[in-house]
């Protein structure tokens, strides 16, 4: 029994994706296993949301090379759903509303999808608010915002904290934050953050997609990757994303542009 | 035989049967109405109001009036248990029953009206004090070439009067079923007659339903007259065969700071048209004008609206959403008039389309024709596909796609019918709503 590789929830290689026949991602390779934080930045227009959104089954993107497995098994022939049933999770970086659908309406729907293809009985009405509002009072979320239609009219702090906390409701076993920090005052950056480190373990992987440092601050990744073009092209510790920080993008996107003959190449995490 | 000369020897052959028959005057209106058929015919796509609509197969099939059969007195037990199914408030409210066309008193149960209120089929209400109608049936205003040929052919419909200061707290339901037996290749006439008078007040449900595979024509006209201060609830529920032609005109006038509110809902018919007005006569009026359609199929469904703000400080509201699937077709018109002197007029219109297939059709056209100038009017159309980002957005959550579709539609329908105040038929559209939605009954269980 191979142990390490087990332990491997996400093994992209060499992953092509295109929209409109525009290529995005020009051959990302990416393992993250159990237990691990990995933060993936870069600049805008770098492939980051790509990334985010391929993993989760947006057919607005075509994959037109490489593969993607996730638990040992190919992750791209299964439909959205069967990805968030399957466990991963995408905390979307412009969470979509929904009018006419009640917030307490999807979360419910989405909880006993999940349970119910785990095997687990699906959660009865008190149930179900007792688990809601005790995960709401973690986010400091008012009870109110159970009721009305899927983020419609939310600021975007409580967007954000919306998405976080389907993630608690969801327990993902991959979680994909697409800049989850964008749009917050640090108020609510601070409650988020703390969202997504309650739900750090040891059988949880995650992926935080970001633009700038700031959320680093406060949920610590183990591994930092730069993506530039289209390919991780720098991968290191906690320490890569204060050096990009001071030093900026620029000196590692030169490297990467798609006309440079020999780009630089990720190693993969250290 | 073309279509009108087949139309006007129906009339011969009808007419002393018609109610009302020994009433100069009533006879005076059918013939004129008739005249006005005579001289116009059935509109053609090339009348602007009927642009989108062909009424081709309505001729094609050359429906007959039926003379009315006496003496029905006990109901069969089908047609009761049909009701019963039917019905909304059950035990509770007013119903009254029209079967194919004609009154059934042994289906209906009026209940107890509070003083002050008539309420009775029109042909029994001609027999027994016919001038108290004349100014009412007689008066053809804004009526189509549909609404002349009701006019000729009038044969029942319900009665409503409220004597001032007269509130009926429980719905008034009139329903009209039409039977296979009794309406196939039948022309039904109905005609509905509300009059409020001042400060009265009254929700009424007009409410159409045919047996299944039955072939018929309905042209029904409803019309309102809503005194100072009085207030109208209209709702109108149209879930005829789908094989039958329903055409239909509901025309309101209202007086010094009335109120009307229509809520129109059409599921059935291959073709259904509703032409909806109402006149604002005095200051002060207000009109919601709100409706849904959901149509599949071949199925063919036009909404013409037209709000008339003849008087100052009259405010209107119109909303209109339709889901369209399969090779369905839906037309849309609603015109919203300010006429001279109008001032201080608020009106707001939108018409929200959802095609769910390639094949669907809508043609929209909201028009503002405005003469005042102190104004506030708004208006608004959109058709839309299910919206991709929160489709995904759904699905990303775990909700299959087929349910995540329905749970959208569901959503965009809803927005009409939690508008509905009558609980026991908003109650009765969301369950027919959820039998149209895929993976529907989940969807109910999570609500």
């Amino acid at each position: 029994m191979n142990l390490v590789k087990e332990a491997t929830m996400l093994e992209i290689r060499k992953l092509q994706a295109s929209v409109e026949m525009k290529p995005i991602l020009r051959g990302l390779d990416l393992s993250v296993k159990a237990g691990e934080v990995h933060a993936i930045m870069g600049p805008n227009g770098s492939g980051k949301s790509t990334l985010a959104q391929v993993l989760a089954g947006r057919d607005t993107f075509q994959v037109t090379g490489g593969e993607v497995l996730y638990q040992g098994r190919d992750l791209l022939p299964l439909a959205p759903e069967e990805r968030a049933r399957e466990g991963i999770f995408l905390a979307f970086q412009y969470p979509v509303e929904i009018p006419g659908v009640s917030n307490v309406y999807l979360l419910k729907a989405a909880l006993n999808n999940v349970r119910k293809h785990r095997g687990q009985p699906e959660l009865d009405a008190m149930e179900f608010l007792a688990l809601i509002k005790q995960k709401m009072k973690q986010m400091d979320m008012s009870e109110d915002l159970l009721y009305r239609a899927v983020n419609e009219g939310f600021s975007g702090g409580e967007k954000k904290r919306n998405e976080i906390l389907q993630m608690a409701m969801l327990e993902p076993k991959l979680a994909i934050l697409d800049e989850t920090d964008s749009g917050l005052d640090i108020d609510a950056l601070q409650v988020v953050s703390k969202g997504i480190n309650a739900l750090r373990s040891p059988d949880r992987a995650m992926i935080l997609v970001t633009h700038y440092q700031r959320l680093l601050d406060y949920v610590v990744p183990d591994f930092v990757h730069v993506l530039a073009h289209g390919i991780i092209v720098r991968s290191g510790g906690p320490e890569l994303a204060l050096e990009l920080e001071e030093r900026g993008y620029g000196w590692l996107e030169q490297a990467a542009a798609p006309s440079s003959l020999s780009p630089l190449r990720s190693t993969g995490a250290p | 035989m073309n279509a009108r000369e087949h139309t006007l020897a129906d009339f011969v052959r009808i007419a002393a049967t018609l109610p009302g028959a020994r009433l100069p005057w009533l006879v005076r209106a059918r013939m004129t109405a008739l005249e006005r058929f005579a001289q116009s015919g059935l509109p053609s796509m090339r009348d602007e109001d009927w642009k989108y609509t062909s009424i081709a197969a309505i001729e094609k099939h050359a429906f007959l009036a039926r003379p009315r059969q006496d003496g029905r007195e006990s109901a069969p037990a089908a047609l009761v248990a049909l009701v019963d199914e039917l019905s909304l408030n059950k035990g509770t409210g007013h119903l009254l029953v029209f079967v194919d066309g004609r009154h059934a008193p042994a289906l209906s149960a009026p209940g107890l009206l509070p003083a002050g209120t008539t309420l009775a089929s029109i042909a029994d209400a001609l027999e027994r004090a016919p001038e108290a109608l004349e100014s009412y049936l007689a008066n053809e205003d804004r009526q189509t070439v549909f609404g002349a040929l009701n006019t000729a052919f009038m044969a029942d419909g319900a009665y409503l009067h409220l004597a001032r200061g007269t509130v009926v707290d429980e719905p008034i339901h009139l329903l009209f079923i039409a039977t296979q037996a009794g309406a196939a290749g039948a022309a039904i006439s109905p005609r509905n007659l509300i009059v409020a008078e001042e400060g009265a007040q009254a929700t009424v449900i007009e409410h159409y339903a045919g047996a299944d595979g039955a072939v018929y024509f309905t042209n029904a006209v409803t019309q309102i007259f809503a005194a100072p201060n009085a207030q109208i609830e209209h709702y109108k529920l149209q879930q005829e065969a789908l094989q039958a032609f329903h055409v239909a005109g509901i025309h309101a006038l209202q007086a010094k700071d009335s109120r009307l509110t229509s809520h129109s809902i059409a599921l059935g018919a291959a073709l259904a048209r509703n032409d909806i007005t109402t006149a604002f006569a005095a200051p002060g009026c207000e009109a919601t004008l709100n409706g849904l359609y959901l149509v599949c199929g071949r199925q063919h469904v036009d909404n013409h609206t037209r709000i008339d703000h003849l008087e100052a400080n009259g405010s209107s509201h119109e909303f209109y959403r339709g889901v369209l699937d399969g090779h369905s077709r839906a037309v849309f018109n609603g015109k919203v008039i300010v006429y001279p002197g109008a001032q201080k007029t608020k009106a707001y219109q939108a018409n929200h389309n959802l095609l769910l297939s390639r094949d669907a059709e809508i043609d929209t056209k909201p028009q503002l024709e405005i003469y005042a100038d102190d104004v506030k009017c708004t208006h608004g159309a959109t058709i839309g596909q299910i919206d991709e980002n929160q489709l995904f957005y759904l699905r990303a959550r775990g909700v299959e796609e087929a349910m995540a579709r329905g749970l959208l539609v569901h959503a965009f329908a809803h927005d009409v019918i939690e508008r509905i105040r009558v609980t026991s038929l908003r109650t009765r559209l969301e369950q027919i709503l959820f039998t149209r939605l895929p993976q529907g009954s989940r969807i109910r269980e999570l609500a």
